[in-house]
């Protein structure tokens, strides 16, 4: 049993340690290890445990972890599983955060001028996933201008208005107002 | 002992409403641990960014990790050893990913049943729009003076300005080649940069 543990453990560390770039990335890595190469859940419930990782808040790659982990191990599968995903980066991380403090890069003339030429293209890359999100959401007439006041309101910076956390249940809850009287009114005319 | 704390307020509330992925959750790391408590510039929070993407891992946990270990020696000088910056790590590391842990754990059920009713369907419908909006300002934010010239030169907003529009043109349109698609990657495109701004202002 210990050695199944070990086993689960290795598996996600590895995950962790040799997919870049997070969540979706890590997803088809995570199912090739467990479904294919392991076989410790089957295809279908493999996708029937990223459906609910998706539909929680947090980080994609440690919430199927931890429902994978738990399906072969129960909590404590869950808790080594999540654990191995974590730790590569957790670690990398580290190490660059000992090394490299704010203050190295500033007081170094190289790493500053390389910096000075990455940030732009940070901001690059994050446009990009505005359009490819905005193209995946469909948006219409109707609800162009959710992501558009989101943005404005955000960027302002005025305090408590422009916290992304109002608009995140504002969001959810505009999604089911929608949904629950689309229903209602589905009854209504059903019965008619 | 405050700051540590504040640095589990500060991650849970990333945890609890970090949806939409690592991208939208940029916006909420950037207003409460840039904004509301300072423990970053937007220049270190943009170099997170960079650096997130070189490594591996989610870029929640990567962000977690270092805001934990320069959050202590940021607001309190005598906490500047290590070992503090370490305990900050682990902290942040953690209450960002407890939350999502025990919902996975004990909501599955829950969620299961209203995923068949569409509630669930009919909530993430909402956050979508949202989401996008989310990560807009995420990158609206970081279009600063700090990120694009930080010594108030005209040769210096000209040069950003080109390196962001050609890095988004690389990683947004696929090249063909051989009759295949490819869109460069993200490491790519920051070693480029890398090396163009090493090439401009470093030589």
């Amino acid at each position: 049993m210990n050695r199944d543990y070990w086993q689960l453990f290795t598996s996600f560390f590895k995950i962790g340690a040799f997919t870049f770039g997070g969540g979706w990335a890590m997803i088809s890595v995570i199912e090739k290890e467990i479904v294919d190469r392991h076989g410790w859940i089957e295809r279908e419930e493999f996708l029937d445990l990223l459906a609910i990782a998706q539909s929680m808040p947090g980080i994609l790659a440690v919430n199927i972890a931890t429902a994978i982990g738990d399906k072969i191990g129960g909590m404590k599968g869950s808790i080594v599983a999540s654990l191995g995903t974590i730790l590569p980066s957790f670690l990398i991380i580290l190490a660059i955060a000992i090394f490299l403090t704010p203050e190295t890069i500033k007081n170094n003339r190289v790493l500053s001028a390389i910096f000075m030429g990455i940030r732009p293209a940070v901001v690059a890359l994050i446009i990009a996933p505005v359009v490819t999100s905005a193209k995946a959401a469909r948006l219409t007439i109707k609800t162009v201008w959710i992501p558009l006041v989101v943005a404005l309101m955000i960027s302002l910076n005025l305090g408590v208005v422009s916290n992304p956390i109002i608009y995140i249940i504002l969001g959810g809850m505009g999604g089911y107002l929608f949904w629950a009287i689309g229903r209602r009114k589905l009854d209504k005319t059903g019965k008619a | 002992m405050g700051i540590y704390l504040k640095l589990i307020w500060a991650y849970l509330r990333i945890g609890i409403f970090g949806f939409g992925g690592g991208y939208a959750m940029l916006s909420l790391v950037q207003k409460i641990i840039v904004t509301d408590n300072g423990w970053l510039t937007q220049q270190m929070f943009t170099d997170i960014v960079a650096i997130s993407q070189m490594t591996p891992g989610p870029i929640g946990i990567n962000s977690a990790t270092y805001i934990g270990y320069v959050a202590p020696m940021a607001t309190d000088p005598s906490l500047s050893s290590p070992v503090w910056g370490i305990i900050g790590s682990v902290i942040a590391t953690l209450a960002v990913t407890v939350p999502s842990f025990f919902l996975v754990l004990y909501c599955s059920h829950f969620i299961r049943r209203h995923q068949e009713s569409g509630v669930i369907k009919a909530i993430f419908a909402g956050l979508r729009p949202v989401v996008v909006g989310l990560i807009a300002s995420a990158a609206i934010l970081l279009m600063n003076r700090e990120n694009f010239n930080p010594h108030g030169e005209n040769r210096e907003l000209i040069i950003s300005t080109l390196i962001c529009v050609v890095s988004f043109c690389l990683v947004y349109f696929p090249v063909k080649v051989e009759g295949k698609q490819y869109k460069m990657h993200p490491i790519m495109v920051i070693i480029l940069a890398g090396i163009a701004g090493l090439a401009i202002y470093g030589l």
